[in-house]
């Protein structure tokens, strides 16, 4: 379950958002420059909003008001980059081992890579380096990444822009299995509405900062 | 002939190079993260070595360490006295290599990509195993190419070192000092062999790290291929 209030000043304008999820996928949608992966980031930790408050299944990760800022690396949020971010001197499978946690952190799942590669079906990659695969590869490898930490929340920043047709497609069904195999929270950022449309359950476009509801559907309501 | 000089040389070299690859690592890290008003004027103290006269950087060291300096006072009450001492050398050689190692590893540092960066937070690891595992494999090339600048200017400094170590064979007098005072006193042959001996030195240590450097990169593109 996540909810989150916000206001950050931005240098042209004051982005405020609001919006609560318990499952599903959450996509928010707006021109370059809407203040979409700054809600991403505030999310994430790796910016600070101004004020408000960010709640991450009962626990509050963010809050101007009590003082609390909680560092990215303890939020357990899985975040696929919009350029991948691969690690460029590692190979798949060391990428994806990175932030796998330490043995008994999270005693109710456990994970293997063997498990995640094969999940995303790039377990044939385990030993090429992030220059040795394609984009759609190369954004498997970064999910694969990002789920095995075992996030509570993942977001998803721009993650097909880059990516062809085809494969952007393909993608996008895996999107929607995974996210129905997790039962995780995504928030995913798009500027296509048309893609926001497939995949969102709940539909937030972003102009300047402001937001207007599309759709609000909670799988879990 | 004597070898002292080439061994109180490599001594200075190698020990200010070790000192200077971890000082350097240290400030680029510290200056590239900092964010706060006084950035320009720490970048252009820790720059300064690199822009000063050797003898003024020599001359500021008289001061720091000489029997009156704050620092030299603080030897003297350990029974300790750098000044015309081996360790002069060494704390020259540094001084003046510092600047090259910190400089060319904080562009290192500064072309990272904040994503990767960011990437390795969100993963939930500590910033300290993201600098080993992350951001010194990136930033390589940068640090590689850091020490070995580094040691190049280190072997060959000469005014700050003669300001502060003097010229006592044996224990202070480098090969650039050598090749000074061999040619002011006419044995040019003499000279011409230290020349040739620095040449030499620092050419190999140049080729090792570039082909050391190489062999890394053809290590990583071989294990990708497999």
């Amino acid at each position: 379950m996540l909810k989150a209030f916000f206001q950050k000043k931005l240098p042209t304008f004051e982005l405020e958002i609001e919006f609560s999820l318990n499952n599903g996928i959450l996509a928010l949608v707006g021109p370059s420059g809407a203040g979409k992966t700054t809600i991403l980031q505030c999310v994430a930790g790796l910016q600070a909003p101004s004020s408000g408050e960010i709640n991450i299944n009962d626990k509050i990760v963010f809050s101007s008001e009590q003082g609390v800022n909680i560092p990215i690396r303890k939020r357990r949020i899985g975040y696929v980059f919009q350029d991948y971010a691969l690690f460029p001197h590692m190979t798949v499978e060391k990428n994806v081992m990175y932030g796998k946690p330490q043995k008994g952190s999270i005693p109710n799942k456990v994970l293997t890579v063997s498990n995640v590669l094969e999940m995303l079906k790039i377990e044939h990659l385990r030993n090429r380096y992030p220059n040795q695969i394609s984009g759609g590869e190369k954004q498997r490898v970064a999910l694969a990444r990002a789920l095995m930490t075992e996030p509570e929340l993942l977001l998803l920043d721009e993650p097909l822009s880059a990516l062809d047709q085809d494969t952007r497609s393909t993608l996008q069904q895996e999107l929607l299995k995974l996210q129905v195999q997790w039962q995780i929270p995504f928030i995913l950022v798009t500027h296509d509405l048309q893609e926001a449309e497939m995949l969102g359950d709940q539909i937030i476009k972003l102009d300047h900062g402001k937001q207007e509801e599309l759709r609000k559907f909670d799988k879990a309501q | 002939m004597d070898y002292a000089p080439l061994l109180i040389s490599l001594r200075a070299a190698i020990i200010a190079t070790i000192v200077t690859f971890f000082l350097g690592i240290a400030a680029a890290c510290f200056v590239s993260g900092y964010r706060g008003k006084f950035k320009g004027l720490i970048d252009g103290v820790l720059t300064l070595p690199l822009v000063l006269p050797p003898t003024v950087i020599g001359f500021l060291l008289l001061i720091l360490f000489g029997k009156n300096g704050p620092l030299g006072k603080l030897l003297m009450s350990i029974g300790k006295t750098v000044i015309f001492s081996w360790p002069a050398t060494v704390i020259a050689a540094s001084v003046v290599a510092f600047p090259l190692m910190y400089r060319t590893v904080r562009s290192a540092f500064e072309q990272i990509d904040q994503n990767i960066i960011n990437a390795a937070r969100t993963l939930g690891v500590s910033e300290w195993k993201i600098f080993w595992r992350i951001t010194i494999p990136l930033a390589w090339p940068g640090v590689a190419a850091g020490t070995v600048l580094a040691f190049a200017r280190a072997l060959g400094d000469f005014g700050a070192t003669l300001m502060i170590g003097g010229n006592i064979p044996g224990k202070t007098l480098t090969i650039p000092a050598a090749i000074f005072f061999a040619a002011e006193s006419g044995e040019m042959r003499k000279a011409l062999i230290w020349v040739m001996l620095i040449f030499i030195v620092s050419l190999i240590v140049m080729t090792l790290m570039n082909y050391w450097t190489d062999y890394q990169r053809k290590m990583i593109a071989a294990a990708g291929r497999k």
